[in-house]
């Protein structure tokens, strides 16, 4: 059982991580996604963008990191062996572009008990260099319980 | 590339389908998102390891699927405008067959608009051997 006391806890800020453009076309590509945004500086630049932009779900690259915090936090007893993605939810500001340099910071937000499972609800707030927000990832991860031996 | 028409905010209106698609995932469209996100856990991966939890198989991957789903509204939308908001409940798994892979298939159709602050909510019906696999799969496309 996930310890209940790790709500409300907040994970220290992830290293920063800079965005390049060819991780970008590599993950849209992954996502099969042929959006001239994701792949053309040039389609991006005439939009109004810097370089360019990722798809939707690329913030789980980061909040990956975020989830790597809690599992090897020993104290909240989180069995990766027993997880299953729940539900996700991106929430913008705005779209992170190539050359962004993000930071993640994960606050646990709930813990709940369901007839033996344990729901793990986190929230990670992305920031730019210069401390804007650019995405808040929030993530239920269900960890299932064991069987009865 | 070829030149596309981008979609028009004051043109949508509720209940437009949008995008009617169907997507072919194979193992190969695994191992790519394996590579591309990070995440490798080995159920995306191995019939061995899916088996030995009580699964029937190689997985795909939660958050390919998402991802995936999203893809043609990015496409559709282009310059338009960007995605402001996006959530899905994973409701169901989606098996790959090593040989004959996974055929998915995504509806959109708009399911709110606010002329206000010029945001449409695109519904998401993600679909695999006839059974939803997206719950409460909803999109908010900012238009500028």
């Amino acid at each position: 059982m996930v310890n209940p006391d790790i709500q409300g806890r907040v994970y220290p800020p992830t290293q920063p991580y800079l965005v390049g453009r060819e991780k970008v076309r590599e993950f849209a590509r992954a996502v099969l996604s042929s959006a001239p945004l994701h792949h053309d500086p040039e389609a991006a630049r005439a939009a109004g963008y810097t370089d360019v932009v990722a798809p939707p779900t690329f913030p789980i690259v980061l909040q990956d990191f975020t989830l790597q915090q809690l599992l090897a936090d020993t104290d909240a007893a989180v069995d990766f062996s027993r997880v299953v993605h729940g539900d996700q939810r991106f929430s913008y500001s705005r779209p992170i572009v190539a050359g962004d340099e993000l930071v993640g910071t994960m606050t646990v937000t709930s813990v709940k008990q369901l007839g033996g499972n344990s729901m793990v609800t986190s929230s990670t707030e992305i920031v730019d260099g210069g401390g804007a927000h650019v995405v808040t990832a929030i993530s239920t991860l269900v960890v299932r319980a064991e069987e009865s031996a | 590339m070829s030149a596309t028409v981008l979609p028009v905010f004051e043109n949508l209106a509720v209940g437009d389908t949008v995008i009617e698609r169907t997507v072919a995932f194979s193992r190969d469209t695994l191992v790519r998102y394996a590579g591309a996100s990070g995440d490798f856990n080995p159920i995306h991966y191995r019939d061995d390891v899916a088996q030995s939890v009580g699964l029937p198989g190689v997985l795909a991957h939660g958050m390919l699927t998402m991802g995936v789903a999203a893809s043609p509204v990015s496409e559709w939308i282009g310059a338009a405008g960007f995605v402001r908001d996006y959530q899905v409940r994973f409701t169901r798994p989606v098996p790959v067959d090593a040989s004959a892979g996974a055929s998915v298939s995504v509806t959109a159709t708009v399911g709110a608009l606010d002329p206000e602050l010029r945001t449409a909510r695109i519904d998401l019906k993600v679909m695999f051997g006839g059974q939803t696999v997206l719950g409460k799969s909803q999109l908010v496309v900012s238009f500028t």
